[in-house]
């Protein structure tokens, strides 16, 4: 029984890890708290699903057009929201309200395109197979999620640590005017990682889909909540930070709705999170540091 | 000699204010020259604007026979005007030698760069001991070093310092300031801004003094330092 939930929880972490990992790299990078991160995250799911009921995509196929769709939106809010919010210098709130916006506005096209109720993926879509490993039933779908899911971040990982790419990141992150001294064109890595941001928040949407078998248009804002949660947890900006608070809420959840109440798992792993941030109000990663001009 | 930058009636202005009121000035391949001033003359001004983190609002940058004033900041670092920031700029929650090799983000030629890396390491023999090291944990000397061999980094034609010698100990302004006559007796031209007016005018070949945002004077570094009014109001005569 607890092995199960263990297992639950691993896939259920790994994809909060994989949304907050989008969500937290667009602050670091832009110091902008991304709203319509949720959104783009329920965009991803649907994607995948017309690919897969409309067009007979492979699986494999509708991820990487929902990751190709949802990166492409998260390039556009940038290119059209936040760019023009930027030479304008304006107030840190402003792009927080535009983004909450886009949300609102995702939200409701896919209400219209696909209507409110529950849409699942086809029962012969999903990879079958199951086992039994130790008395835990293991279904090869949350190897899969768990996969994805860990391989997309030790892919940004390394990118992040390794490339010259990853320390322009790195050095927009702690200073744009260091960094455009340097060379570096500031804006077009801005829109570089309003993609990815959104691609890694699409195929979360995508594996939360298929792990739960259920879609809706008002998916993305508990994910939101629960992606807000995880960065703040983890440290904002924090990649490392990520990671480690997705796992944590991934098992708090599981671990309280099987063990002490089935209806107020969501309130016991929030309140945990409360706890944490009264001990640590920087998050477990998180430094005191000023971001210079 | 040649001209390798000509600044042409150049105004820069925050908000309303003008900070820079048309300034005329130019730099000679090959050499180093001081723009020099009190606090708020309009130096760093002078110097944001060359490297394209502020617009002009009229006037020209001329470098190397093309206009650079309506270009990005990333792009004038392509052309080999490098720029070492005020305050040093250093990133660091980054190493060294991460630092090092973000210096070199507009080259690609990998064997070009280790040669490059090499070359600076000679010069800062203790950035290479301490390249594993977050730069924030350098002291103040050393990041003034890591800050101008990243700007080596780049392979510039044009090198601009923003008050190196800013929070540094007089040893360690002494030290830099050699080296700085160092790397342009290799050939790099240099364009110093500072207020330590006598340091900069004694390695300086040409220099100007900037007050309230024009150019005052002009002259070469020895005759600015004999000079009586500079000696009155920078040099505490």
């Amino acid at each position: 029984m607890l092995e199960q939930q263990l297992l639950n929880a691993l896939t259920l972490g790994s994809v909060y890890a994989l949304f907050a990992l989008g969500f937290t790299l667009v602050f670091g990078v832009l110091a902008v708290i991304n709203l319509s991160h949720g959104a783009i995250f329920m965009v991803g799911s649907y994607a995948a699903l017309w690919l897969v009921s409309h067009l007979d995509a492979p699986l494999w196929l509708a991820m990487l057009g929902a990751m190709l769709l949802s990166g492409t939106l998260g390039l556009l809010v940038d290119v059209l929201i936040l760019k023009p919010l930027r030479a304008r210098n304006a107030p840190h709130l402003t792009p927080m309200i535009a983004t909450i916006g886009v949300g609102i506005m995702l939200t409701s096209a896919a209400q219209g395109m696909f209507g409110a109720e529950v849409l699942r993926f086809p029962e012969e879509t999903l990879p079958a197979g199951e086992f039994i490993v130790g008395g835990v039933h293991v279904r090869a779908l949350e190897i899969a999620i768990v996969a994805i899911a860990f391989i997309l971040m030790a892919v940004l990982f390394t990118a992040l640590k390794r490339t010259q790419l990853g320390r322009a990141l790195r050095a927009i992150a702690e200073s744009p005017k260091a960094a455009s001294l340097l060379g570096i064109n500031v804006e077009g890595l801005f829109h570089v990682t309003s993609f990815v941001a959104a691609a890694l928040g699409g195929i979360a949407g995508v594996l939360i889909g298929l792990d739960f078998n259920a879609i809706t248009p008002q998916m993305g804002q508990p994910m939101l909540h629960k992606g807000l949660a995880v960065i703040i947890l983890g440290g904002m900006g924090d990649i490392r930070g990520a990671l480690i608070g997705g796992l944590f809420l991934g098992f708090a959840e599981v671990i309280s709705k099987a063990y002490l109440s089935s209806q107020m798992g969501d309130a016991v792993a929030f309140g945990l999170l409360f706890l944490i941030l009264l001990v640590r109000p920087s998050g477990l990663f998180g430094r005191v540091l000023e971001r210079k001009a | 000699m040649s001209v390798l930058l000509r600044v042409h009636d150049l105004a820069v202005s925050y908000g309303h204010i003008e900070a820079v009121k048309g300034i005329n000035f130019h730099l000679n391949s090959g050499e180093i020259t001081a723009l020099v001033g009190a606090n708020g003359a309009g130096k760093s001004t002078t110097l944001l604007a060359l490297s394209g983190l502020l617009r002009a609002t009229r006037g020209t940058i001329e470098f190397d026979g093309q206009d650079i004033s309506r270009l990005p900041a990333h792009q004038i670092v392509r052309h080999g005007v490098v720029q070492v920031a005020e305050g040093r700029a250093i990133l660091t929650t980054l190493t060294v030698a991460e630092n090092l090799a973000l210096g070199a983000y507009t080259r690609d030629d990998k064997a070009a760069i280790a040669a490059t890396l090499a070359e600076v390491y000679e010069i800062f023999p203790r950035l290479k001991d301490r390249a594993g090291q977050f730069a924030g944990n350098l002291s103040g000397g050393e990041q003034q070093m890591l800050a101008i061999g990243r700007a080596l980094m780049a392979k510039p034609k044009l090198l601009l310092l923003d008050e190196p010698s800013m929070g540094l100990a007089p040893l360690m302004v002494q030290e830099i300031f050699r080296t700085l006559v160092e790397i342009n007796r290799k050939g790099l031209t240099i364009l110093l801004v500072e207020q330590n007016v006598r340091q900069a005018l004694k390695i300086a070949r040409h220099g100007y003094v900037i007050e309230t945002g024009k150019i005052v004077l002009a002259d070469s570094g020895a005759n600015l330092l004999a000079n009586p009014e500079v000696e009155a109001a920078y040099l505490g005569g």
